[in-house]
């Protein structure tokens, strides 16, 4: 390989990971919502941390290729963390996310090695399984976690020392999306970098890569790894910014939530997570508020057809309008 | 402790009705239909709608919800899931968890939300001694009627004209179609079978597992588990793994009841670890 | 997409803003299960509460009240939010539902915080009207029925037992009651069984307690489950072998008790309401209730509602139509009045319910199932809070 051409390659990598024009946008919408839809915060925030959480997944599913119908193990393992850190007085909200995130992070080391075999009906079944055995453990644990009563006595610090979280959720949802845009660029940096594009390599063919010399388990343990820090800490956010954990953080529909919202967004992006969520949990939200006995039905509609009609033709219009403006740069 | 070994094979029997069409989809058709509890939720409320309100006799509400959770699946085989086999599995899971939660929410509305029950005649509610293990009538019927399904169905699989053209439709769809198989009608007729048969388990385990509208969602995970322990793509293994299920499940729970629901994933997990593919698996890589 | 928020966000106020044009009015955020696995309980409370304001029409001194109605899902931290947005965004005076014990716990705070008063109205833990000063009961406590089939059960002749309950918090409190109370009586325990939420077959545990000969087996399981419990207990010829079935009145729950088939007759369960009570009140409540929800019959879920719309009404009588929280919850203590149920007091100490418990007998009225009640235990407080010095 000459030098022009490991230039051009360099290049082209570059170019592909350059910032468009329209994730500027889709930030700076972010942020204007905080100054410009606070009747909106509780429920924004509630996306920030899901979107965060299907991030979370994305890394796992969209880079790592690995299906996952337990994640919210690590959401609610988080949860549970950060939420007994606050009840036994280390109320500090940053300490207790990075607290969660670590620990989060050694559970998924410890139980990445159960999902690199088998198919993803195997790994599917495989994850739900950690995450009910979990859910399990926690019911059980009622002298630690309140059991089904919820964990109670979570008292938060002000965040900084100087932010306290209030009943509007005004702060919690400044800190919920800043947390998520910085968690989001440091993933954005770490999948652009030669280790994440060695990740989707794998999740293109792992055969080939391991001939190219790549350490195929390595990879796998190390994006599910990141993949479960990351969801512990949305989990932590949110008993955080609910300061309260019950036991549904782990529950199975926690995990089919998540999926959904990462499918409906798109995977292997890193926004599809955010943007699913938005569009799940605004869809809900509106949805349930109109008939709270049956909106189910109509979100069950929406996704059969999202999939029947297809993503493009509903989605084509403002995508190709995306593309155009994405595109001019590039 | 008979008795107890007679509960776990006609609770994994019940097991294995309700999913062998989940197999069947998933093993043949590689289609994920997390939707199929619907399937056996429409079979349970139309013999339990027959039986109750129509005065049926209950043996006549169970091939009536065969038939009806049959044509269900044939009608939204031709209109809905034929758009989505070209799919990829994530939006296939996208397509039949929006089935699902419709079918919760129709039923709902339609039938309201309380537990519904099928009245049992007299002579299923009986209980008899055989050889000193105390065997009840209604569980004796579970078991022969699902032996006998599984035996048919087997047979069905690889004796008939009609076995080995699902079988060469499934291996290779196109020489299969090159053949002149017609392969969309033999997967539609798969697909209606396995409906019918999910809806008649879910008539027949009414009285054991309960009938509400959030069905679908609550044993979901447990075909699943069937499923993967069994490996798709036969009959013989999800039935083996339903009956290992069934009777794991029930003598955990008698003799070690501290254990409680951990026993049943843990143990799928130790299985899945072991062989991948399924504990029934032919050993093949597909 | 954002575009979508925006526009979302517009409706949203749009709708509000024509809300808040009506005068005066009074707003009550009610917070349920509308959907999920136990959306039955938020059916019924709904269904009463709108009966309610039906009977008694939609305006108290003078103020126009309005119920918004959310759904939880069952799910902690979203009944946490919408409480929130309801008492932020909607301006409530009231919150009121409650599914679940964890989804009071996690909303306490925000009452505490608001100070608005928040009215359980089936949530059965008891502690939870300890979570916060502004908590108000009209429910039941899980102690509340555990403790008078114990004492019934052993005033009847039951000596051994085995206990059997769900395997979750509300099912160890009912257990350790249950069981405590019995021993207390000098009965024995033979065997305590804990059962997971998610179990499909009960055949394995009632084979122990089967094996384990009691003289009855006592049973704690949510209420459709527990039906599906009390049919296999009969068919399993528990009770032909001399044991006897008891258990909380969520087995033998009136909303399906009728559906459950002959099999269940003569069952007996304990708890503060039975469609069969008789009382004019309770007459007419039922008719008024199954005319308007097409046949359906009311449950101890519907009553709980019913009563604690009652008492936002006499409270708001009491101030009135002052919507000040603490006022509110001042109003509502000590309130007392004759409910479907029978007498109802909410204690002036601690909040919480002070009602009858009942025992019943499954028996066939007019050719339909019903729980008729033929012992009483009157005006029975928390018994956990009455051993709390």
């Amino acid at each position: 390989m000459n030098a022009a051409h490991r230039a051009s390659a360099a290049a082209a990598l570059a170019a592909a990971t350059r910032w468009r024009p329209a994730e500027f946008v889709f930030w700076a919408a972010a942020a204007a919502s905080w100054f410009l839809l606070p009747d909106q915060y509780l429920l924004l925030n509630e996306v920030a941390i899901f979107g965060l959480f299907a991030l979370s997944l994305d890394l796992a599913l969209g880079y790592g290729g690995i299906v996952s119908l337990g994640h919210a193990a690590f959401f609610g393992f988080g949860a549970y963390l950060a939420g007994l850190l606050a009840k036994w007085g280390i109320g500090d909200p940053l300490l207790g996310l990075a607290a969660a995130g670590v620990a989060s992070m050694l559970l998924g080391f410890a139980t990445s090695f159960l999902v690199l075999r088998g198919s993803d009906l195997t790994r599917i079944m495989v994850t739900l399984s950690v995450s009910l055995v979990l859910f399990e453990v926690a019911n059980r644990l009622t002298w630690l976690t309140g059991g089904a009563d919820g964990l109670q006595g979570v008292v938060m610090a002000p965040i900084l020392g100087r932010f306290e979280f209030d009943m509007f959720g005004r702060v919690g949802y400044a800190y919920s999306l800043s947390v998520l845009f910085v968690l989001f660029l440091i993933a954005r940096r770490i999948m652009s970098s030669p280790f994440g594009l060695s990740v989707r390599a794998v999740k293109g063919n792992a055969l080939r890569t391991a001939a190219i010399g790549i350490p195929v388990t390595g990879r796998l343990v190390a994006i599910y790894t990141l993949a479960a820090a990351y969801a512990g800490i949305a989990g932590a956010l949110l008993a955080q910014s609910t300061q309260f954990v019950s036991l549904d953080v782990l529950a199975f529909h926690r995990s089919a939530d998540v999926l959904l919202m990462l499918v409906i967004g798109g995977v292997g992006y890193l926004y599809g997570g955010i943007v699913g969520a938005l569009l799940f949990k605004v869809m809900q939200d509106w949805l349930s508020g109109l008939t709270p006995q049956y909106w189910q039905f109509w979100i069950g509609l929406l996704l059969v057809l999202l999939v029947v009609v297809g993503r493009e033709r509903i989605f084509g219009w403002p995508l190709a309008l995306w593309r155009r403006v994405a595109g001019r740069r590039a | 402790m008979l008795t107890n070994l007679f509960d776990g094979v006609a609770y994994g029997m019940l097991l294995f009705v309700l999913a062998c069409g989940l197999s069947v989809t998933l093993g043949l058709m590689n289609f994920i239909n997390l939707a199929h509890g619907a399937f056996a939720m429409a079979g349970g409320y139309v013999a339990a709608y027959c039986v109750n309100r129509l005065g049926a006799p209950f043996l006549a509400g169970l091939p009536l919800a065969f038939v009806a959770s049959a044509l269900t699946g044939v009608v939204l085989e031709r209109t809905l899931y034929v758009h989505v086999y070209g799919k990829s599995h994530l939006d296939q899971v996208l397509f039949t968890i929006g089935l699902v939660f419709m079918s919760v929410a129709a039923v709902d509305f339609v039938q309201g939300s309380q537990q519904q029950f099928i009245a049992l005649p007299a002579f299923l509610r009986s209980r008899f001694e055989v050889l000193g293990v105390s065997i009840g009538a209604y569980r004796l019927l579970i078991i022969g009627i699902c032996g006998a399904l599984a035996l048919a169905l087997q047979l069905a699989l690889t004796r008939t004209r009609f076995g080995s053209r699902l079988r060469a439709a499934v291996d290779d769809p196109r020489v299969a179609r090159g053949l002149g198989i017609n392969v969309d009608a033999i997967f539609m007729v798969t697909f209606a079978v396995g409906s019918g048969l999910a809806g008649l388990g879910g008539a027949l385990g009414a009285e054991i597992l309960g009938l509400d509208p959030s069905f679908p969602l609550k044993f979901m995970v447990y075909f699943l588990i069937v499923v993967t322990v069994g490996g798709a793509s036969s009959i013989i293994g999800p039935f083996l793994a339903s009956i290992l299920l069934g009777v794991a499940d029930v003598a955990g729970k008698y003799y070690v009841p501290e254990a409680g629901a951990f026993v049943i994933y843990t143990v799928m997990i130790v299985v899945l670890l072991w062989r991948p593919q399924g504990l029934f698996a032919p050993r093949l890589a597909r | 997409m954002t575009r979508i928020r925006m526009v979302l966000a517009a409706m949203a106020t749009l709708m509000l803003a024509g809300t808040a044009e009506a005068q005066q009015t009074v707003r009550i955020g009610l917070i349920l299960p509308m959907t999920g696995p136990f959306q039955s309980t938020g059916r019924q409370i709904d269904a009463a509460v709108k009966l309610y304001m039906q009977q008694h029409g939609d305006s108290v001194a003078g103020q126009k009240i309005e119920v918004i109605l959310r759904d939880d899902a069952g799910v902690a931290d979203t009944t946490r939010r919408l409480a929130q947005e309801l008492v932020v965004r909607d301006k409530v005076a009231v919150l009121a539902g409650f599914g679940l014990t964890p989804l009071a716990m996690a909303t306490a705070p925000i009452a505490t915080q608001a100070k608005v008063p928040m009215v359980v109205m089936a949530a059965a833990t008891s502690s939870i009207t300890q979570q916060s000063p502004f908590v108000v009961r009209t429910a039941q406590v899980v102690a509340q029925p555990a403790v008078a089939i114990a004492d019934w059960a052993l005033q009847n002749g039951v000596k051994r037992v085995v206990s059997l309950v769900s395997d979750y918090g509300p099912g160890y409190d009912v257990e350790k009651w249950f069981n405590d109370r019995f021993r207390q009586g000098g009965g024995e325990v033979l065997a305590a069984l804990r059962v997971p939420l998610a179990n499909p077959d009960f055949a394995p545990f009632l084979q122990r307690a089967a094996d384990a000969k009691p003289d009855a087996l006592f049973a704690f399981v949510p209420s459709g489950v527990g039906s599906i419990l009390a049919k296999q207990f009969v068919e399993r010829g528990l009770d032909k072998s001399g044991i006897r079935f008891i258990a909380t009145g969520d087995v033998t729950d009136d909303d399906i008790v009728n559906a459950m088939g002959d099999v269940v007759l003569g069952m007996v369960t304990s708890g503060p309401y039975s469609a069969a009570h008789p009382s004019d009140t309770n007459k007419a409540f039922i008719q008024a209730f199954e005319k308007a929800n097409n046949g359906m019959r009311p449950n101890f879920m519907a009553v709980f509602g019913y009563d604690g719309m009652h008492a936002i009404y006499a409270a708001l009588e009491k101030t009135k139509g002052g919507i000040d929280g603490t006022a509110l919850v001042e109003a509502m203590k000590g309130l007392s009045w004759e409910s479907p149920r029978g007498p109802i007091m909410i204690d002036p100490q601690t909040r919480d319910v002070v009602h009858n418990l009942y025992i019943r007998k499954v028996e066939k009225v007019d050719g339909a199932l019903y729980n008729v009640e033929f012992a009483t235990f009157p005006m029975m407080k928390d018994p956990a809070k009455a051993a709390q010095p």
